[in-house]
């Protein structure tokens, strides 16, 4: 019996395809990448127990949110689109702050049955007119 | 003045950097890759035109609630009471910490206002509605 043995074996890797697998990968990748945001209302929480801030009664706008969707701004009943608009008045009306801020603080409270929905409208329209300074009140028991 | 015409001129595009650039796009791909863990519990969020864009990513902890009013934080449905004990335990391991809540349209104020008493003696202020563009 003969051995045979190879005397020059052709060690070689094949490179031509490595083009093919990484463009598999890098498809695998484009396709299963969601580059998702997190979106939505920014809004920072009051402090508990934190001092309470004085404010002159006069530059708050207090709005009422209750269980069917009823807007109360300063004790009259309003339409929800309305409130971006009556807000934007209200702001002008009482002007700003040395810091372009504007002097209104809006007030917002809901009762405890008030759709999630309706206090994201009207916080939403609150946002839309342009004011910064924001409270939300605990419901109403 | 006779022009010369070239008569043959060689045209190919060199292959051989190919695989590289590839292969960093493939990187860059897999680097900015996070595949979700968990996507929390089934809601449909509000719409609002005011909607912004969340930065820093790595800081936010999702709230889910539900219509059901259950509420789950990484992974686990829990009551209203225990919110503010695992919320406090992440605030004190990231101060910058946002909470992104992500409350069904249904979910009643209430149920909200209870969450918010939790995150604000968790110390954990900042904190985002979750909502879709408008």
């Amino acid at each position: 019996m003969l051995k045979n043995k190879k005397k020059k074996r052709d060690s070689e890797i094949f490179t031509s395809s490595m083009a093919d697998i990484a463009f598999l990968l890098l498809i695998f990748f484009l396709v299963t990448t969601t580059i998702d945001m997190d979106k939505g209302i920014n809004l920072t929480l009051p402090e508990k127990g934190g001092a309470e801030v004085k404010i002159k009664k006069g530059n708050i706008a207090a709005l009422l949110v209750n269980e069917s969707g009823q807007v109360l701004l300063d004790d009259q009943l309003i339409p929800l689109e309305e409130v971006a608009r009556l807000i934007k008045e209200k702001i002008q009306e009482k002007g700003f702050d040395n810091d372009g801020k504007p002097k209104l603080v809006v007030s917002i409270k809901t009762a405890r049955e008030t759709d999630y929905d309706i206090y994201i409208q009207v916080l939403d329209q609150v946002k839309v007119a342009g004011a910064t300074k924001i409270s939300i009140a605990e419901p109403e028991q | 003045m006779k022009f010369q015409r070239k008569q043959e001129t060689k045209a190919s595009i060199p292959t051989s950097s190919m695989p590289d650039i590839i292969f960093m796009l493939l990187i860059f791909f897999m680097v900015t890759t996070v595949f979700k863990e968990f996507r929390g519990l089934p809601i449909l969020t509000p719409a609002a035109r005011s909607t912004e864009k969340v930065e820093a990513k790595r800081n936010i902890t999702y709230v889910w609630t539900d219509k059901n009013n259950r509420i789950s934080v990484d992974d686990k449905i829990i009551p209203v009471s225990v919110v503010s004990d695992i919320i406090g335990e992440k605030f004190a391991a990231n101060r910058r910490l946002i909470i992104s809540l992500k409350i069904d349209k249904e979910v009643k104020m209430g149920m909200v206002s209870d969450i918010q008493e939790q995150l604000r003696d968790a110390y954990a202020l900042r904190i985002n509605y979750s909502t879709r563009f408008k």
